[in-house]
């Protein structure tokens, strides 16, 4: 998917929704598809207006509040049990995570 | 209807401290109201009547062994947006995916509230993760507007506003990442306050955009809500994004604004915030509380944020954004709802998160995903950066020329339920004057400005100020509130009618 | 798919230039998570050393841990890095069991340090300077175990069970620059630079650098070009690295194959390989997606880095003394010719030499001990000369006996057997098997004697004042001591007793 296949202003199709749903571990299905691609298009079209604003000189904010430098001492902080931990678990063996088979290569 | 649930906060504090009336009294008057109307108005997912009753015990005993309050309001019962997590009673944040989930560990938020004697009487409900202007997206359906139990009561918090507006609780706590507070305060009547991000801790608030969202107070009158907030805010070591400096002093900046005189203080109507796309009754509120801020002295000013019209595009990029990220973590693997569809991990993941989150949510992070791709993010999350700096600076600009701006909260009244649900686009123009304060990080607040003539549902007035500037925002909220109140011969919560049969 | 044909080694090397590109991993070791107190110590029961934030459950946020950071300054330092002035972290997207937020709290285009060098010195002596990209911080995975299948490897696994104490420990990513021009070499350079760095950062005492543990992991990139042609080739990356011999043997392969697919006129797939340690090969990784889009963004939950120009002075001043630095000043210090250094360091014994020194040993007397004897038993037992059981400290008393006379060198010998076998420290050696010099004359007079009786013909040449037939009865009462006598003294015995 290249910003050139989408033509400017935002027509997302429904190949890149189903895409992106991928993407984003998201099994939804073909009626959702077509809803979804008519109305995020729309959207898209709105938020597309950010580049309005000639904006080549400006800093991008990612923080609102100007903090720097917050640490925390290199010291031990009481965590869960491991009974705590695995609470909400929907499935567990042997004190571990129990999930289904993993397809995918670690990174 | 008992008396004790048409007090507000700091009274019903009084005469719990007074001992005139019991921690428990206070507690079980909210829970009966809470059973007798709570199934038409759905404010509450969760409602830990034991629990309460036992909190307020320990706060009478504590009382009675003449042992000083733990705070102002303890012993004082309070509603709880389903978003911040409670080891005693589930977090849902109004989704499928983390239906009966029980959390290992309390927000911090949560864990103030208990130190301070508060009783919590259970959750409410919410737009599914934050995301929405009506609550009419929760997986729980949706929480009825107390004036009128057709209408949508504001979103994403509409069940903490309702709960104040249905008098189940004289407190709450809500989240505002777009105006989440502030918009279902101005529908339902109630006060409800953004602090200065990173005012409040987030540890333990479920995420959904990080660098907007806020925890806040949320009551009936401003003086309930600076107290509320004096003891949910201040520092928190385990939240990065909080800010290490004093609690600004709201009570007492309330306190002195009921006495009324606002000579010297210069108010800023931002000219991009009104008008146009705004409900005629909303407008002739808005235009009276202008007036009535001039009565009291202050100086009315126009002024400009040439940017705010970025903001709503600039907010639906980078909370979608964040979101994709944020809820990246409900995979069914560690916690919440497994769909065993598929002999995969990957599988698996999939089904569950296509069968638990709603169709907002999905809208959102596919959105997310998609501004964030290579070759995207330039043109959209990396502009919308840059838009908020843009916003950032409107405001610092404005903020020279007067001291608090002022807006209507919202644009509209409360809308019927039903009528935005299918058009996302209409949804979100409802955040329209709330989003520019979450983008820049400063506070605002929503006092009840009346009641729009067409249709005797409540409008908001918003007043913002500069981050860390609660102090004067809480003045100029208690100021208008008291002359409202005075020109009304009451105070607005009674204008609130019965929840209709 | 049919097996990768290879192209022999030399012919590679005369047709192509390889491009090498080495990926580090180090573990830190400090007492807690990158983002969180948990503690970080290995071999803990499964799911005891986590908490909300390493196990990313909802609502929880991370903070970062200053020791981390003081560490990852310091690796920047010691690798002649640029320290950026102001960074964040950032978010890389993806989905898997092993992540709890899946999504991985990293540093993206502003790692706090950025470009520079690594001074590699050969067997030979050449010296490679490898460039240094980036140096970043990040949080480590948790860790899978794969069931059902026949490996306990992922391939053909029923299902996983996933452990997060693992989640959360800090790591710093270390990335070279691009490294042309090592022709045949490719394979020694890259060993070379991954022990040089693992030396380095053993120096700076912020991790194990255990590859065999897994405090130290190290990925290998390679592409090849046509020699002359100036075209960059495609490269591959290749996991599951985990010695220092594998580094090399996975460079060697890796040369041979793409030398294959390219002489076969194909195009060398851009993909992630595993290194086969059994059989020094690499094997493609299972599924092939197109190369992952990580939808990089500044993580809004933390706040930036910006160490002031004081504060990495301040690390800058707690470096110790280089891996580079000593040396050169040993060798000085010691008076070492370029060649007798290189021996040193091949032998893997400088670091003995030196702390035998320190222990108060002659330097040439404690070189010689490590680069002959001891390197000998190390031989013999199969061992590195650094997992042999005697410390410095009891070499550097051996000598010191030797040199006060108490032992002779073949007794010396006999005590730092005795030292390797567990008997104890050299003073209970030399009890325990009663080793000592017999320096009570009385005691080698009558051994003379003996001696002297035994031979009286030798004994005849030397009354007549062949002084050089004493050799002989030395012997004899060496052997009747046991070599428990100083020689020298024996001999003037001897002479003695003969009334020369």
């Amino acid at each position: 998917m290249s910003p050139e296949s989408s033509s400017a202003g935002g027509a997302i199709t429904r190949d890149e929704v189903a895409h992106l749903a991928r993407l984003s571990r998201l099994a939804v299905t073909d009626a959702e598809l077509d809803v979804f691609a008519g109305q995020l298009d729309v959207i898209l079209g709105a938020v597309a207006r950010v580049g309005e604003v000639a904006a080549e000189d400006i800093p991008p904010t990612s923080h609102a509040v100007p903090l720097e430098n917050v640490f925390r001492p290199d010291e031990l902080r009481p965590g869960l049990t491991q009974e705590q931990a695995l609470s909400g678990a929907p499935a567990a063996e042997d004190g571990r995570f129990r999930v289904p088979q993993i397809l995918g290569e670690e990174q | 209807m008992s008396e004790l649930t048409r007090l507000t906060a700091a009274e019903l504090a009084q005469k719990i401290h007074s001992r005139e009336v019991s921690a428990v009294e206070a507690a079980q008057a909210h829970l009966d109201r809470i059973a007798a109307v709570d199934e038409r108005v759905h404010a509450f997912l969760h409602v830990g009547a034991e629990a309460a009753l036992a909190s307020a015990a320990l706060v009478d005993e504590s009382l009675d062994a003449d042992t000083p309050p733990a705070s102002p309001l303890a012993g004082v019962p309070l509603a709880l947006k389903d978003v911040l997590t409670t080891t005693d009673m589930p977090t849902t944040v109004g989704s499928r995916i983390l239906e009966g989930w029980r959390p290992p560990y309390d927000a911090t938020v949560t864990a103030k509230l208990r130190a301070a004697g508060v009783t919590i009487l259970g959750k409410t409900n919410m737009d599914e993760f934050a995301m929405g202007s009506s609550t009419e997206y929760s997986a729980y359906g949706p929480t009825h507007n107390p004036w009128n139990l057709d209408r949508i009561p504001g979103g994403s918090g509409g069940g903490s506003a309702a709960a104040l507006a249905a008098f189940e609780a004289p407190l709450a706590i809500g989240t505002d990442t777009g105006g989440s507070i502030r918009q279902p305060a101005a529908m339902t009547g109630t006060v409800g306050v953004k602090p200065t991000y990173g005012g409040v801790s987030r540890y333990g608030l479920v995420a959904c955009a990080s660098s907007l969202d806020q925890a806040g107070p949320c009551a009936r009158t401003v003086l309930d809500a600076a107290l509320l907030h004096e003891v949910i805010a201040g520092h928190d070591p385990l939240d990065s994004t909080s800010i290490d400096a004093p609690v600004p002093a709201v009570v007492e900046a309330a306190r002195r604004g009921a006495e009324g005189d606002l000579h010297g203080l210069r108010v800023g109507v931002v000219r991009e915030l009104t008008g146009e796309g705004y409900q005629a009754g909303v407008q002739e509120n808005f235009d009276a509380a202008l007036r009535e801020l001039e009565k009291l002295g202050a100086e009315v000013v126009e002024v400009s944020a040439p940017h705010f019209q970025y903001g709503l595009a600039a907010y639906y990029l980078i909370l979608p954004s964040e979101v994709s990220s944020n809820l990246a973590r409900f995979d069914a693997m560690r916690y919440g709802l497994r769909v065993d569809k598929g002999a995969s991990a990957e599988e698996v993941m999939a089904a569950t998160r296509e069968a638990g989150f709603g169709p907002e949510v999905k809208r959102r992070i596919i959105l997310g995903t998609y501004a964030l791709s290579s070759g995207y993010y330039d043109a959209y999350y990396g502009q919308a950066q840059k838009v908020r700096t843009l916003i950032s600076r409107d405001f610092a600009a404005a903020f020279e020329q007067a001291d608090v701006l002022v807006s209507p909260t919202a644009p509209t009244t409360a809308f019927p339920i039903g009528d935005k649900v299918d058009d996302p686009l209409a949804m979100y123009l409802n955040d329209l004057a709330t989003i520019p304060t979450n983008l820049a990080g400063t506070t605002a607040m929503s006092v009840p400005s009346g009641v729009a003539a067409e249709d005797g549902l409540p409008t908001g007035l918003q007043v913002m100020a500069p981050a860390l500037g609660e102090a004067v925002m809480y003045r100029v909220g208690a100021a208008y509130e008291a002359a409202r109140d005075a020109a009304d011969g009451s105070p607005f919560a009674t204008r609130i009618p019965e929840v209709k049969r | 798919m049919s097996a990768p044909t290879l192209v022999d080694f030399d012919d590679v090397v005369d047709r192509y230039d390889p491009v090498l590109g080495l990926e580090v991993h180090v573990e830190l070791s400090t007492n807690t998570k990158m983002f969180c107190g948990c503690p970080t110590t290995f071999g803990a029961e499964p799911n005891t050393q986590v908490c909300p934030t390493c196990l990313g459950l909802p609502g929880s946020l991370p903070v970062v841990n200053r020791a981390a950071v003081e560490a990852a300054i310091r690796i920047g330092l010691a690798l002649n890095c640029d320290i950026a002035p102001w960074g964040r972290f950032a978010r890389k997207n993806y989905f898997y069991p092993d992540m709890p937020k899946n999504f991985q709290t990293s540093q993206y285009d502003e790692p706090i340090a950025v470009n520079g060098h690594l001074d590699v010195t050969l067997e030979d002596g050449t010296v490679v300077r490898v460039g240094i990209e980036r140096a970043h911080m990040e949080e480590d995975t948790g860790k899978s175990l794969h069931v059902g299948g026949a490996t306990g490897r992922i391939h053909g696994a029923e299902y996983s069970l996933l452990d997060y104490n693992r989640a959360g420990v800090p790591l710093i990513e270390i990335v070279t620059k691009m490294i042309p021009d090592t022709g045949a070499r490719a394979p020694e350079v890259a060993r070379a630079y991954v022990t040089a760095l693992r030396d380095l950062i053993r120096s700076l005492g912020v991790s194990d650098v255990r590859m065999d543990q897994g405090s130290m992991r190290c990925d290998v990139n390679l592409s090849l070009s046509p020699k002359g042609s100036g075209i960059l080739g495609t490269r591959s990356e290749t996991k599951n690295v985990n010695s220092l011999r594998s580094v090399e043997r996975a460079v060697r392969y890796e040369m041979t194959r793409h030398a294959g697919v390219l002489d076969a006129g194909e195009k060398v797939v851009q993909e992630t390989r595993h290194f086969q340690e059994d059989t020094a090969t690499t094997r493609s990784g299972r599924i092939k997606e197109t190369s992952e889009d990580y939808r990089y963004f500044p993580e809004p939950d933390l706040v930036p880095i910006a160490p002031s120009p004081e504060w990495v002075e301040e690390l800058r001043g707690t470096l110790p003394e280089l891996p580079w630095e000593r040396r050169a000043r040993i060798q000085q210090e010691w008076q070492l010719s370029d060649a007798e250094l290189r021996d040193l360091v091949n032998a893997g014994a400088l670091d003995l030499v030196a702390a035998t020194v320190e222990a108060g040993a002659p330097s040439g007397e404690a070189r010689s001990w490590w680069v002959s004897y001891l390197a000998q038993q190390a031989n013999t037992r199969g061992v590195a000369l650094d997992e042999l059981p005697i410390t410095p400290a009891q070499v550097a008393r051996v000598i010191e006996l030797v040199s006060s006379g108490e032992l002779n060198n073949k007794l010396a010998r006999q005590v730092v057997d005795g030292v390797l076998e567990g008997e104890g420290e050299p003073d209970e050696v030399v009890a325990g098997r009663g080793l000592a010099v017999v320096s009570d004359d009385g005691a080698l007079i009558a051994a003379v004697d003996e001696a002297l009786a035994a031979q009286p013909d030798v004994a005849e040449k030397i009354r007549g004042g062949k002084v050089a037939a004493a050799g002989a009865i030395v012997g004899a009462v060496m052997k009747a001591t046991r070599g428990q006598a100083d020689a020298k003294r024996v001999r003037e015995l001897i002479i003695e007793r003969c009334g020369t």
